[in-house]
């Protein structure tokens, strides 16, 4: 049987754990190809919409990685990112996909070996908690011919 | 006489009352009542019969007023707000008056929060002051609220309650004027353990000529334990409980502390009567309704004056 | 502004459950101020029920709108044009917005996708407290501009009762006791004597217990 290789988004702001990313490529550190990396400025710019729009475009987990906490370069960036990261968790939960496909971590510029092992850490749970419900439910869809959904907006 | 009640021509009498009270059973069973009003019988004035108190549902007032009535005793009937509105009020103190009651406590209820349904819906369409007015305005102007002639005027004893710890403390002898100018005719205050506190009430209450106007009752509640003391300082809103009272009573030991808790109570008792402008007093012996006689009979309280 | 509060998810996927087409339509009015239903909020929400839906094996097409109010006819209109396309309305207006939506689009079942709870203020970013009930006969003049209805649990006119302890109610440490807030600022302006006046017995008939109320201005109306 072929081994579930999950889609992971990882949302790294630019001051911490993006760099942090870097350093981890420039040390040569191992870490799995399912993370797939979305710099942004500050993770205080994280909206409960963008981590809820990824799980509907087919991601089978997502973390947000930010400053330590008392170290964001825009001060309480991250502190905002906490609180919009549980209150998706908790959408995500009732929803049926479950609260514990998405997290928060914390590291400075200068982990690299941080990033790496947050980036297996991750790949692991998700791999164990298999894909996600949207998909399992996309085969059941597929199966009866049913079109996949889609969104419109005004 | 504005009522005729044992407790009006007590305290009209210039005698020093002693009120009693009643907690009804949680349910229909007539003979709790019976059993707790028969340890009161003769060693108290009048007996106050609460009205689903804390919002837990018990049998009604009127209807426990109505039985003690039958066994030959006067009951104070205790009334909140909290539960019924304007129309089912006078309704009731019509009915209440016709079954023999003449005392009434007007209250506003704890909040239904605390009791066994507090998901109930609440009343308060009259606050304690305005039932206080609405009594008067039966008894005196023979109308009820609405203008309508009453048929059979319910002249009722009025009562009120009043905390002189709660907050704020400066607030509370006006709000005791307040209802003294809605006509009130008796006052039950919260149970005291602070005396100098409420010493400085009582200057307050008399500076304002408040003594002279209403009948004020301090109440009186006995110790069980070093427990229960602390219990009434940290959790019971507006009490307070000086930390001497809670020192003897933990000094005293489990096996003494019932005794301490009476002697406490005995005392403060010979203390209350010595303050200008205290005319009674209600002794609520919550769950121990059977030291009421030694304890009104330590006091130097027995016999009460014959009902007649 | 009125407050408002989304309903869980789990009851509005339990009310929506029949339709697999439906239009969910925001307000920018109270609920938008009150993070309850604004364009946001409709977002999360419309998003929330696809993935729900998505884990099921159903489809579900969501259009989302944000309509400037949906308390006023002229303000509704825009939706005319798409509204057949759709089974159901799931607005996240207050109550009367949804009541309002359910009077001109009588053909779609019109479903409420948040509880509203009372007339508030936004005491600070993400908190807000209750401060009106409407009773339509207003005495803030008599009690320092501190409401004795709304703020007080029992909504005594000659408080506070027995149960203030340290400036709060007896019910909840968290809550102010309503008549304390009266006294301290009625003492701050001075005007302590108008605690001495018994305040009458309240006439509940301009209250919501004298039957659905009405407001006319006859020099406005057509």
């Amino acid at each position: 049987m072929e081994k579930f290789e999950p889609t992971i988004i990882a949302f790294c702001c630019h001051f911490c754990a993006y760099t942090a990313a870097d350093l981890a490529g420039t040390m040569r550190l191992q870490y799995p190809a399912n993370i797939r990396i979305v710099r942004i400025p500050c993770t205080g710019k994280i909206d409960v919409r963008f981590l809820l729009e990824a799980f509907e475009k087919g991601a089978d987990g997502v973390y947000v990685a930010g400053c330590l906490e008392g170290d964001c370069h825009f001060l309480t960036g991250n502190l905002r990112a906490k609180k919009r990261v549980a209150m998706a968790k908790r959408i995500l939960e009732d929803a049926g996909i479950g609260g514990d496909r998405l997290e928060m971590y914390n590291m400075s510029a200068a982990m690299g070996p941080r990033f790496a092992e947050v980036a297996r850490e991750m790949t692991e749970k998700i791999r164990q908690l298999g894909p996600s419900p949207v998909k399992r439910g996309k085969t059941v869809a597929q199966s009866d011919k049913q079109a996949l959904p889609v969104r419109s907006s005004e | 006489m504005k009522a005729g009640s044992n407790l009006e021509k007590v305290l009209t009498n210039g005698t020093f009352a002693v009120t009693g009270e009643l907690g009804p059973p949680k349910g229909a069973d007539v003979s709790v009542v019976e059993r707790k009003a028969n340890l009161l019988r003769g060693n108290v004035d009048a007996i106050n019969v609460t009205d689903n108190q804390t919002a837990i549902v018990r049998m009604s007032s009127i209807a426990v007023g109505a039985i003690l009535k039958q066994m030959g005793l006067e009951p104070t009937m205790q009334m909140v707000v909290r539960d019924r509105n304007r129309i089912a009020i006078q309704s009731d103190i019509f009915g209440a008056y016709a079954l023999g009651i003449r005392n009434i406590l007007c209250l506003s209820g704890d909040h239904q929060k605390f009791g066994n349904h507090p998901t109930a819906k609440n009343v308060f369409d009259l606050d304690s002051i305005q039932l206080i007015q609405t009594v008067k305005k039966m008894r005196d102007e023979h109308k009820v609220l609405g203008g309508d002639e009453i048929e059979g005027v319910p002249a009722m004893f009025i009562g009120a309650a009043e905390n002189p710890f709660a907050d704020p403390f400066e607030y509370r002898v006006i709000r005791l004027a307040k209802k003294v100018a809605a006509g009130v005719d008796f006052i039950q205050t919260q149970c005291i353990y602070d005396m100098d506190k409420f010493e400085r009430f009582m200057q307050m209450v008399r500076e304002r000529g408040l003594h002279q106007k209403v009948h004020i009752l301090a109440g009186v509640t006995p110790l069980k334990s070093v427990g229960m003391a602390r219990y009434m300082k940290d959790k019971v809103a507006g009490m307070e409980v000086p930390d001497e009272i809670i020192n003897r009573m933990k000094s005293a030991g489990k096996e003494k502390a019932k005794e301490e808790g009476l002697n406490i109570c005995v005392e403060q008792i010979k203390k209350l009567r010595q303050i200008e402008g205290v005319h009674g007093i209600h002794l609520m012996a919550i769950e121990w309704e059977e030291k009421v006689h030694e304890i009104v009979e330590r006091a130097g309280l027995l016999p009460r004056p014959e009902a007649k | 502004m009125i407050i408002a509060e989304g309903k869980p998810i789990k009851e509005i996927l339990a009310m929506i459950e029949p339709y697999d087409k439906i239009l969910v339509v925001g307000c920018k009015g109270c609920v938008t101020v009150c993070s309850a239903g604004g364009e946001k909020e409709v977002g999360i929400l419309s998003s929330a029920l696809r993935l729900a839906r998505q884990t099921q094996g159903k489809s579900l097409e969501i259009k989302e709108v944000t309509l400037e109010r949906q308390c006023d006819t002229e303000y509704l209109e825009p939706m005319r044009p798409y509204a057949d396309g759709y089974q159901a309305i799931l607005s996240l207006a207050c109550g009367a917005g949804i009541q309002f939506v359910a009077e001109k689009f009588r053909k779609h079942p019109v479903l409420p996708g948040v509880d509203t709870q009372f007339i508030g203020v936004t005491e600070e970013q993400g908190v807000w407290t209750e401060r009106c009930q409407a009773c339509g006969s207003c005495v803030l003049d008599r009690t320092g501009g501190i409401c004795p209805v709304a703020r007080c649990s029992k909504s005594l006119f000659n408080g506070p009762c027995g149960g203030s302890k340290r400036g709060k109610c007896e019910i909840d440490p968290e809550i102010d006791c309503g008549w304390q807030l009266i006294y301290d600022r009625l003492k701050e302006l001075g005007q302590l004597e108008k605690l001495e006046i018994v305040l009458p017995i309240k006439d509940w008939t301009t209250s919501r217990d004298g039957g659905p109320r009405k407001r006319v201005r006859e020099d406005l109306k057509i």
